[in-house]
């Protein structure tokens, strides 16, 4: 009983340093000197390192899911709707949640481990005697980038999940790409892309804090930093499904 | 060198206290640093040595006591002018705390990039950063990564990144720890030119008796979280206080 009320404790006090670390950015992100150029680099940084993987997960998330449902879909004779159901489900949700969990893997931790290195090694003590807001030039650039990054890669993903779809139907169903395409746009409508979109700047921007804030109060030295980058991976992970679900309720309640 | 006790300090601390949780680390701990004076603080680990100095440059929040830096009370500081009073100070630390995503001409352009306007240095970046480097014997590690240097290189990159603003006060924070006897003796060199080229002022924190002797104009020992024996190297080595005796005997 003492170890679980313990857990919902510390559960509640780490949630509220999280609001404060999240307060704490929303304070600086407006606020001179602006960093431009290492936002710069850390978005060409995220973006490209990203690119191949996601490029490759979404290729492949495209194949899988035509193939597994076209058997089913051929019961029922609607293989034509292949396209529609293919572009809906990708666009509106597996894709930007997929696409999303793999960044929170790959950037998240990255994020949380490099951060977490330069806390133990004192290297943001040594920015901060330099007279250098390492807040500012370390979190509030990385909190943006990949609230801005995320979206383009989900978007990336999508298509290119669209074109892995599109290349099976192309094989196994004699579906031409200008027929597959035509009938993916006929059947996405802007209120299946915008809060799809929307809801991806939330994940970039979860992904960005919960790193960060690992990262960025890491202890316990080289324990500590493997800590960082795993607890970054596992909390973000699991923010990523409330807001999907928070996403998707309120798009229900408006496009609903 | 003016170590005189009328002339104001350049950098004062007094009745400093810190805790941590049940652990009382520093019990009102007293400093003055003179312009142009070495000023070792030697204590045993966990002294609270390396706490008083993150105090100093506001790393660490006090519990009470009063820190002046060329008068000025750094607790009343806002961000701004704490930044600005910073690049006043040089900091060496413990682990040499490189940037190691950046190469040796990065680490040592960052704070140059952006405090040159606003220290009104003229020099262009390049020249400034050869300068720091040729100061500490390393000017062919430009373009190398802090991985690629021994642990003696690195202290000195730091050591030239601490120098780079041309600061009055460089606080050196265990600066020997963790290398050979040679590369000790090196380190300890470096510092003694760098006083005798810019008349800097320094507060080396250290358990290094031979750095203590060699570039100690005056030292204090921190025991227990106070001021334990104030004096010269001489006047310390010849007390027969066992507590003072003890640093001397190792």
């Amino acid at each position: 009983m003492t170890g679980s009320s313990n857990r919902i404790g510390a559960f509640f006090e780490e949630a509220g340093e999280l609001v404060l670390f999240t307060g704490r950015f929303f304070a600086e992100v407006f606020k001179p000197p602006f960093e431009f150029k290492e936002l710069l680099r850390q978005c060409y940084q995220m973006g490209n390192r990203s690119f191949l993987l996601v490029g490759v997960t979404g290729f492949i998330l495209g194949l899988v899911f035509t193939l597994q449902s076209r058997p089913t879909l051929m019961q029922f004779g609607a293989e034509s709707w292949m396209p529609s159901m293919v572009s809906i489900s990708i666009v509106r949700e597996i894709g930007p949640v997929i696409i999303a969990l793999i960044c929170a893997g790959k950037i998240g931790s990255g994020i949380g481990a490099e951060l977490g290195s330069m806390r133990v090694t004192e290297q943001i003590d040594a920015m901060e005697v330099s007279g250098t807001n390492p807040f500012k030039y370390l979190v509030v650039t990385r909190i943006v980038a990949t609230t801005l990054m995320i979206p383009l890669l989900v978007i990336l993903g999508d298509s290119i999940a669209l074109l892995g779809s599109a290349i099976i139907e192309n094989l196994k169903g004699e579906v031409s790409f200008l027929l597959y395409f035509n009938q993916v746009f006929d059947a996405l409508k802007f209120s299946d892309l915008i809060p799809a979109t929307i809801k991806t700047f939330f994940f970039g921007f979860a992904i960005g804090l919960v790193g960060c804030y690992k990262g960025y109060n890491c202890s316990k030295g080289t324990v500590g930093v493997g800590e960082a980058s795993n607890e970054a991976v596992v909390y973000t992970s699991m923010l990523l499904f409330v807001i999907d679900f928070i996403a998707v309720f309120v798009a229900d309640i408006y496009y609903g | 060198m003016r170590t005189s006790k009328n002339i104001s300090p350049i950098l004062e601390i007094r009745d400093l206290k810190k805790s941590f949780g049940d652990k009382d680390v520093l019990n009102g701990f007293n400093l003055k640093l003179f312009e142009g004076e070495n000023l070792v603080v030697m204590g045993k680990s966990g002294s609270g040595k390396s706490v008083m100095v993150k105090c100093l440059v506001g790393l660490i929040q006090a519990d009470s006591g009063i820190i002046r830096i060329k008068e000025q009370d750094i607790e009343v500081l806002g961000r701004a002018e704490l930044d600005l009073l910073r690049t006043h100070i040089g900091f060496l630390f413990q682990g040499s705390a490189l940037y190691d995503s950046m190469t040796v001409r990065e680490n040592l352009e960052f704070p140059l990039r952006r405090h040159k306007k606003q220290l009104k240095m003229e020099e262009d970046t390049e020249s400034l950063v050869l300068e720091a480097l040729k100061n500490v014997g390393l000017e062919h590690t430009l373009d190398s990564m802090p991985s690629e240097l021994s642990g003696g290189m690195q202290r000195r990159v730091a050591l030239a990144r601490a120098l780079i603003l041309k600061p009055e006060i460089i606080l050196y924070d265990e600066p020997t720890t963790g290398l050979d006897p040679i590369t000790s003796k090196e380190i300890i060199q470096l510092m003694r030119n760098i006083q005798e080229t810019y008349n800097t002022s320094s507060l080396i924190i250290t358990h290094d008796v031979d750095c203590a002797r060699v570039i100690s104009n005056r030292m204090i020992l921190l025991v227990d979280g106070i001021n334990y024996a104030e004096g010269s190297f001489e006047e310390l080595a010849k007390s027969q206080d066992p507590k003072v005796q003890a640093f001397f005997k190792t």
